[in-house]
């Protein structure tokens, strides 16, 4: 285990240790984050970074392949334009978490706020707490997964990502629509809450997704959903 | 961007590290706003005395012209504490408005910062550290404070265009975000006979919350007013006499964090301005919901 410490290293150094690390057995460890801003982002490489305590804005951003744990909240932009690996977070999770994300999982074991996943174009969000308003806003492709509640105007001018409730939405956003649960769409849970250890039933969750009266839609062009 | 920071303390035994607790959150802060900088310190209630804060550009000219007058007229009734371009003057509370009146005859170009039973205002251009440095605030004592680092948006980047806007007697706001309909709302209170000093949008939703409690509506109400008045984005932390609200606008873009102990209550525009409180590892930490309240008092 490498540890590196925050309240002795600069930022960039921690960082640039991070993303120039290629023993991919090592394990890394970020002490004293203190709320820092883009701790472990850009990592490019399939190592397991763990950061003790909460961060600022942009954690974990921009990550491909790396697997990335909080133990703390993180503050507004977690993960944002994720290609892949994995993001966990321990506590809650401030605004646009997971924004633009291509790829990977996001899992935010506490509450998410405004727009979580918005713009996501692939990226899987799970959270298990409540989500604020707004969450999905242009979603484009992805799954986001919400354990707990949902606040104002979810999916607002939503594309084609698909998104479950498992409790109550305070309102539905522009063009965003109940739509029914498929065998497909169980399996997607079930599946995904085994490899998470998430004890949960897909039978309690609601889907929803893009009525596709808002923009131009072909389903020519379309993924089977 | 800009910054605010508030701190409300619970426990007594905090009171005299309030100043160094407020100035640690605040310079924190610096990156989000290098422009101005200033803290509202609530301290403790001489009875029957009110205090004036008061600045001026030429404090060693003004304030001993200011002074020398003031003990003509009134002998020894009056104190005064200097700090910097800043001076508190204790004025009873009979002679406020007699006072107020002889300090604008006898230097027209001092600017009163807040006045108040508790609160005294410090504010000034330049980074926080720089700027609570000039005015010691980490020595000062109180229950609560709050404070703000400027990136100016909407006015000329001058002290007066510092946050925070005190507009009513122990009142002061200080503002994350811009509000696009502050001229609308200037001309309206400007038909009501208020007027703004300044060309800052804050400044007008500071008089505008003055305004409704004066018309008799409590911070909470006049709060929730403002969320039909006032057009925009803010995050408002306002300070009263005995405590201080929050509020942030329907669509909460302007980041806010807010931790409470059995100890104190804080407020952060970002998790960093906390990070360094007393037991911040075991506090309730969350984020204000958007357009909803929230209010401590002592």
């Amino acid at each position: 285990m490498e540890i590196l410490d925050l309240s002795k290293d600069s930022l960039s150094a921690v960082n640039q240790k991070l993303q120039a690390a290629t023993n991919l057995d090592r394990q890394w460890l970020i002490e004293n984050p203190g709320g820092s801003h883009a701790i472990a982002v850009g990592l490019e490489i399939p190592i397991q970074v763990t950061v003790n305590g909460s961060t600022g804005y942009y954690c974990a951003g921009m990550n491909k392949q790396a697997t990335i744990k909080i133990n703390g909240s993180v503050g507004p932009g977690v993960a944002e334009n994720m290609m892949s690996g994995k993001v966990i977070i321990e506590g809650d999770a401030s605004q646009y978490a997971g924004a633009t994300g291509n790829g990977g999982l996001l899992l935010v074991k506490g509450n998410a706020s405004s727009r979580c996943g918005i713009s996501m174009k692939g990226i899987d969000i799970v959270v298990c707490g409540s989500v604020g308003h707004m969450a999905g806003f242009m979603a484009q492709s992805g799954n986001l997964v919400i354990l707990g509640n949902a606040g104002d105007s979810l999916g607002d001018s939503l594309y084609e990502a698909r998104i479950f409730v498992r409790g109550s939405v305070k309102s539905l956003g522009v063009d965003c629509i109940e739509k029914e649960m498929r065998e497909e769409h169980r399996e997607y849970l079930e599946n995904l809450f085994k490899i998470e250890e998430i004890d949960c039933d897909s039978k309690e969750f609601r889907r929803y997704g893009s009525a596709r009266q808002l923009y131009n839609f072909n389903v020519d062009h379309a993924a089977i959903d | 961007m800009c910054g605010i920071v508030g701190l409300f303390l619970k426990d007594e035994t905090l009171h005299s590290c309030l100043g160094s607790m407020l100035t640690q959150m605040l310079s924190t802060m610096g990156d989000r706003g290098p422009d101005s900088s200033g803290i509202a310190i609530y301290n403790s209630n001489t009875e029957g005395i009110c205090k004036v804060t008061i600045m001026s550009d030429k404090p060693e000219v003004d304030f001993d012209i200011i002074k020398n007058e003031l003990r003509h007229v009134f002998d020894d009734e009056i104190t005064a504490i200097k700090r910097h371009n800043h001076a508190v003057v204790n004025i009873p509370k009979k002679k406020f408005n007699i006072v107020i009146k002889e300090i604008n005859r006898i230097c027209p170009a001092v600017r009163i910062m807040s006045s108040g039973s508790r609160i005294e205002i410090y504010k000034e251009v330049g980074l926080p550290g720089h700027v609570t440095s000039l005015f010691k605030i980490r020595e000062m004592k109180g229950t609560h404070g709050i404070g703000h680092t400027r990136m100016a948006t909407e006015s000329e980047v001058t002290t007066f265009g510092a946050h925070p806007f005190s507009t009513g007697m122990d009142q002061c706001l200080v503002h994350n975000g811009s509000l696009s309909n502050h001229n609308l709302l200037r001309r309206k209170l400007a038909r009501e006979g208020i007027s703004v000093k300044t060309e800052n949008d804050t400044e007008v939703a500071a008089v505008y919350l003055s305004w409704k409690m004066g018309q008799g509506y409590t911070l909470e109400e006049a709060l929730k007013q403002s969320l039909v008045d006032l057009d925009g984005f803010f995050t408002f932390l306002v300070g009263t006499k005995n405590g201080f609200g929050v509020l942030r606008d329907p669509i909460a873009c302007k980041p806010a964090v807010m931790a409470e102990t059995q100890q104190y209550v804080a407020f952060g525009s970002e998790y960093r301005a906390l990070a360094t409180l007393p037991n911040i590892n075991s506090a309730k930490v969350w984020e204000p919901e958007p357009a909803t309240v929230y209010f401590w008092e002592l």
